[in-house]
């Protein structure tokens, strides 16, 4: 490693993989939050078939995902081309369309996630707090939230580490602009064809170092949740 | 059970059993006339196997820089084949050019895009380009663009491909404004895209292929350069949009 790599050495990519990942596992969050508290606590009719929809990013090709995106919000389709004539407004070779990808793939870790640690919680405890006169929503937020949050937060720290390595969807979405939707799984692969060995291992490595912390803080927290 | 087993070793084996295996790295946009080229190299050789491998030349390059089992490259530019040829790579020697193209920059059939100038125009949100740093069609459209001034300020709008043929798909899906393709690539698809310039001001675009230096088919390497030059592959070259060496 000279230092002569360390002084050009472009951080945009890296920057711009924590970004599409932050925002991708947010909304991963509030989607796996909500839908695994309803695959948990209720008995919606065709509960299987929706959760294994929802679980499908996980098994499926990142290519399939990626095409399925081109397909319902490229130009030529409906949303997209909506989308495009109304407000100017595209996806696809946008940094958006990467957040979308990550987002999808993302989602079943945080779901998977929130609805094994909402069966986890004693329901006897939320029955004490409706006695006490809290309402369902207050019950939700100050006695099930806090009691299943090791278990949501160690699944949304996995899908923050999925998010950051996406790449076969996000590049077929988003395209590998440099500065733009270039992240660092992208600059990697580009760095490889061009035969740049230095600057791939350096991404490598900082990838890896991060995604090593994020598992460990993950799993810090999945002991902590109830048994 | 048994008899599944064995089918499947039967089926294994044409892969083995074809006396002589010969694997050509080839550009992207050779993709199709060089599947003609070598199933009439075949046709004439009992026993051998032409395999394909089509990729932007410079990874390609790179696939033999990291010891890929490759007996012919054909890459789409002097340049790739240079560097080829500075890290001993290719046996130089067998290095002859066997065809020409050209530049030319494609657009869904109706758009306001006429001529380069036109690119600047704020209806065009996007450009695909090959990429400068593998892609010898994204290098001729950089070396293109810095002729006619327009690199910098276009720069912002350009999608990069991993080869031509996906900046060819870009374009025909309608996902970008524009893309700078060869006239053997547009002429695919000439129902989806229109030619709106030949583009000048660039190195010309010669393919050179030569055999590689580790290669365990020389004999039969050598053939196959110079069955390209040949009279039967030069016109099925010809009949694709190429160009004579």
């Amino acid at each position: 490693m000279t230092t002569d790599l360390w002084t050009q050495f472009d951080a945009a990519p890296l920057l711009l993989t924590l970004r599409v990942a932050g925002v991708a596992t947010l909304l991963a969050l509030v989607l796996g939050v909500a839908l695994g508290w309803v695959f948990a606590r209720t008995r919606l009719p065709g509960r299987g078939v929706l959760e294994a929809v929802c679980m499908l990013p996980l098994v499926l090709p990142p290519t399939v995902l990626g095409y399925g995106i081109l397909v319902l919000m490229g130009r030529r389709s409906a949303l997209g081309g909506w989308l495009r004539e109304h407000f100017d407004y595209t996806v696809i070779f946008n940094w958006h369309g990467a957040v979308i990808a990550s987002a999808l793939v993302a989602l079943p870790l945080v779901l998977k996630g929130a609805s094994s640690a909402f069966a986890q919680v004693d329901r006897q405890l939320e029955a004490a707090a409706r006695t006490l006169r809290q309402s369902r929503w207050s019950t939700f937020v100050r006695v099930t939230l806090p009691l299943a949050w090791p278990g949501i937060l160690a699944g949304t720290l996995l899908a923050f580490a999925r998010a950051m390595g996406e790449f076969g969807a996000s590049l077929m979405v988003a395209g590998s602009i440099p500065g733009q939707t270039q992240t660092a799984s992208m600059a990697i692969y580009d760095a490889v064809q061009a035969g740049r060995d230095d600057v791939a291992l350096m991404l490598a490595l900082v990838i890896s170092a991060v995604s090593v912390a994020i598992l460990v803080l993950s799993n810090r927290y999945l002991q902590r949740s109830p048994p | 059970m048994k008899r599944l087993l064995l089918s499947l070793c039967l089926a294994a084996l044409p892969g083995f059993a074809s006396a002589q295996q010969l694997t050509v790295s080839a550009a992207s946009s050779l993709t199709d006339a060089f599947k003609e080229i070598g199933a009439r190299f075949e046709a004439g050789r009992p026993g051998v196997a032409v395999r394909f491998n089509f990729a932007a030349s410079g990874v390609l390059l790179q696939q033999i820089v990291q010891g890929a089992p490759v007996d012919v490259f054909a890459s789409a530019d002097q340049e790739t084949m240079d560097r080829g040829a500075a890290q001993k790579l290719i046996a130089a020697d067998t290095r002859r050019d066997f065809a020409s193209n050209a530049l030319v920059l494609v657009t869904p059939p109706v758009s306001p895009v006429k001529s380069l100038r036109d690119l600047a125009l704020p209806a065009v949100k996007r450009i695909a380009v090959g990429k400068v740093a593998s892609v010898p069609v994204g290098r001729y459209t950089q070396q293109a663009l810095e002729s006619a001034q327009l690199w910098p300020a276009l720069n912002p709008k350009l999608v990069f491909a991993d080869n031509v043929r996906q900046v060819l798909d870009y374009a025909a899906r309608g996902e970008v404004e524009a893309g700078f393709v060869y006239r053997t690539d547009a002429a695919l698809l000439k129902d989806k895209l229109h030619i709106a310039v030949t583009v000048g001001g660039h190195a010309p675009v010669a393919y050179p292929a030569a055999v590689v230096a580790d290669s365990k088919q020389a004999a039969l390497a050598r053939n196959f350069v110079a069955f390209l030059a040949g009279s039967e592959a030069q016109a099925i070259l010809a009949r694709h949009g190429f160009g004579a060496p």
